[in-house]
């Protein structure tokens, strides 16, 4: 057993009021420079909705991410074979086209126009060029299913909806959407990190946050080919892939990274898992129908005595293992299992979880009354208008029985509180759900309390990062004072 | 000595050593203080589609051109013995023109490539103009030089091997050079330009391929701990 630590992260997607707060705080703070205009590190889609870059999850498209043949598993169009034979033009690499051309307004015509007939207009100017420029999309172009005519019905995760379903989906009046905040997963089994060929991307041992050596980047650009979530970009000034970095000079501080802190529908948790890092590569071999279990698996007790023995001998400290007792995404994951990663079957193991959400029934009847009650406990979460199936493509490898489990025990956790502080739920009957979803008491309690209550101090969970430990501590601090406080700091540029 | 004379002197027994000089010095000093710059600087992210039909070209045919010059210098006995049997010869003849043409090939989309796109042409620098005019002057004299005078690959291992060789044992004897015809001479003296200006352009990439990357493991993991537990 290799014991690791990893911050990792729960969305709670039934919390999402998709106002984009999050993806404002990053911007501000990271990628407001030229050549980032374009990238979003954190963005919050609609779905149904075709994403950012445009139809990120047709990997028939961009060729991301693993995928598993005769047994083994290798990237998908980023093997070293390739790479090296594609070096010189990537095949399958999104180019601007598919995100969008970063724009701003010519403000200063407002007040340098000439007089005129008409009022002076600030026509749009491209970031890239400095020209004018006739916007036809940007991100979040299909925000709250805006044009779902084209962007939504283009889902990649409609595949295997019936007629009916898509029908329903669509019709008018009935339409349902829900959003999908995205940052960098942080996979353990990152297809960017395999597949850089100057070895630039890595994944920190400590907490693993995965991040791209700028010194060491060298423009091959497979990393933004390899990631199937597509979360590493281009900068296409400094020509340097650029990614989340998880506000890694925050989270060392003990501070949330400004996506969660700024989270104003508080849907976002924090918290160490420990991994057996020893098992990844067993994991990511097993057949799709398996890895969500097999990736759950890969997480440990840190309560289990042999655990904390082991993260001891792997050099993991008594504190970060006694963070991990107070993750609140260990609970999620794995005390409730109603946490699920995004897109298991692209193998990378995707350290970030969303808890799936709860939609309105369908409440088609004959004669066009809304009728809500059934003999069925359940009933609503079969009928739910987000269809299954659409949930299971997204969260489980097209498999339902997960996100089944996910939404019932939600749903028996919303009943039972319902009975305790409405009353038109029977108590009996709310325990009756809550032994159906594989729920007790405490755990509703525990489910109600870090989903409706939660402080700020039980959603981010920072374990102590041990600067005191890192490399530059060991060095001699008379010539480390010396070497450091003072010269000269270069902004990122173009070549020479 | 005449002014000619002199001039041959500064432009094949000189120029080259500054040249390298200026490769050497420049490449390391860069590498050292400005490892950040190291980049290929792609532009496929703005312009995806004209990319392909510039760099393949480009790249795959500068790489055999490159080889073979390589190959001439180092094995111009090797290459003579097999350049005795007339169908090798053409075959090696046909090869290179074929690679030479697919370069300038590549490096005209390049070019048209560069000034046609106004996205593209925000991202390039003053350098990357007077590179692409050097380069261009090197692959048309190159080009220019397997049209008019055949049989470059024998010519090659028989007297500008020996420069090559004059120029690397320090001991410079320009007469190899003297004789051979104007093209030849430009192309020659626009290489010690581009390998002197190398250092200050993007070529820089070239030195930084991916080595390790096919012996690596998968995953790469960093730590930060100055006493590595595992």
């Amino acid at each position: 057993m290799n014991v690791r630590s990893q911050v990792s992260m729960v969305f709670h997607l039934d919390k999402c009021i998709g106002c984009h707060t999050c993806s404002i705080a990053c911007k501000n703070i990271w990628t407001d420079r030229k050549g980032t205009d374009y990238m979003w590190w954190n963005n919050v889609e609609t779905k149904p909705g075709t994403g950012f870059p445009t139809r990120w999850e047709d990997q028939e498209k961009y060729k991301g991410g693993w995928e598993k043949k005769n047994g083994s598993i290798s990237l998908k169009s980023t093997d070293k074979k390739r790479i090296i034979l594609n070096i010189f033009h990537n095949p399958h690499m999104p180019s601007m086209d598919d995100y969008y051309e970063p724009w701003t307004y010519d403000y200063q015509n407002l007040f340098n126009a000439k007089e005129g007939p008409d009022q002076p207009v600030a026509l749009p100017i491209s970031k890239v060029t400095g020209d004018h420029i006739n916007v036809e999309s940007g991100p979040n172009w299909d925000d709250d299913l805006g044009g779902s005519p084209i962007y939504a019905e283009n889902d990649p995760n409609l595949k295997g909806l019936t007629e009916q379903q898509r029908e329903h989906l669509f019709a008018i009046e009935r339409l349902v959407m829900f959003y999908l905040p995205r940052i960098c997963n942080h996979c353990l089994n990152p297809a960017c990190v395999a597949s850089c060929p100057s070895g630039a991307l890595y994944k920190r041992g400590e907490d693993g946050i995965v991040l791209i050596d700028q010194k060491k980047c060298r423009a091959w650009r497979s990393c933004v080919s390899a990631c199937p979530y597509k979360k590493t970009y281009f900068n296409w000034f400094t020509g340097k892939s650029e990614k989340c970095i998880l506000c890694f000079p925050r989270v060392e501080t003990g501070q949330a990274p400004a996506c969660f802190h700024s989270c104003v529908g508080r849907i976002r948790y924090l918290g160490v898992l420990l991994y057996d890092a020893d098992r990844i590569e067993e994991v990511a071999h097993l057949p799709d129908e398996e890895l969500i279990d097999g990736h759950r698996s890969l997480v440990l007790d840190p309560n289990d005595p042999q655990v904390v023995e082991a993260a001891r001998r792997s050099g993991v400290h008594d504190s970060i293992v006694e963070s991990a007792r107070n993750s609140p995404v260990y609970k999620f994951v794995k005390e409730w299992r109603i946490a699920l990663p995004p897109h298991i079957e692209y193998r990378t193991m995707p350290m970030l979880y969303y808890v799936p959400p709860m939609s309105p029934v369908m409440s088609e009847r004959n004669d066009k009354t809304v009728d809500n009650v059934s003999d069925s406990l359940f009933h609503d979460i079969e009928q739910a208008r987000i269809p299954l199936k659409f949930l299971a493509n997204l969260f489980g490898a097209g498999h339902e029985a997960k996100v089944v489990y996910a939404l019932r025990k939600q749903k028996a956790v919303r009943w039972y509180r319902r009975a305790l502080t409405v009353g038109d739920v029977t108590l009996d009957e709310a325990k009756r759900m809550l032994a159906a979803a594989d729920c007790t008491v405490e755990e509703a309690e525990a489910i109600y309390r870090l989903t409706s209550l939660c402080t700020f101090d039980e959603r981010f969970v920072i374990p102590p990062s041990h600067r005191e430990e890192a490399i530059e501590m060991m060095e001699d601090p008379h010539e480390r004072r010396q070497s450091t406080g003072f010269g000269f700091l270069a902004g990122p540029r173009r070549g020479l | 000595m005449e002014n000619a004379q002199y001039l041959d002197q500064l432009l094949f027994g000189v120029l080259p050593y500054l040249a390298l000089a200026t490769f050497f010095l420049g490449t390391i000093q860069r590498y050292r203080s400005q490892a950040f710059t190291y980049s290929s600087l792609s532009s496929q992210f703005l312009e995806n589609q004209r990319h392909f039909w510039g760099m393949v070209p480009l790249h795959y045919g500068i790489l055999v051109v490159l080889a073979g010059h390589v190959v001439a210098f180092l094995f111009p006995r090797q290459l003579l013995a097999w350049n005795g049997h007339p169908v090798r010869l053409y075959i090696l003849e046909i090869s290179a023109l074929i690679f030479g043409l697919l370069t300038l090939v590549g490096l005209l989309t390049t070019l048209i490539r560069r000034l046609g796109y106004s996205k593209i042409r925000t991202v390039t620098s003053t350098a990357d103009i007077v590179l692409y005019l050097l380069l261009l002057v090197q692959v048309a004299s190159g080009v220019t030089v397997a049209v008019t005078h055949s049989w470059g690959s024998s010519w090659f291992a028989a007297s500008a091997a020996p420069y090559l060789w004059s120029i690397v044992t320090l001991d410079p004897n320009i007469s190899f050079v003297l004789a051979m015809p104007f093209m030849v001479k430009v192309h020659i003296v626009n290489a010690c330009l581009v390998i002197g200006f190398f250092p200050f352009t993007r070529l820089v990439h070239i030195l930084v391929i991916p080595n390790p990357y096919l012996w690596r493991r998968p995953q790469v993991v960093r730590w930060n701990r100055a006493q590595d537990v595992r």
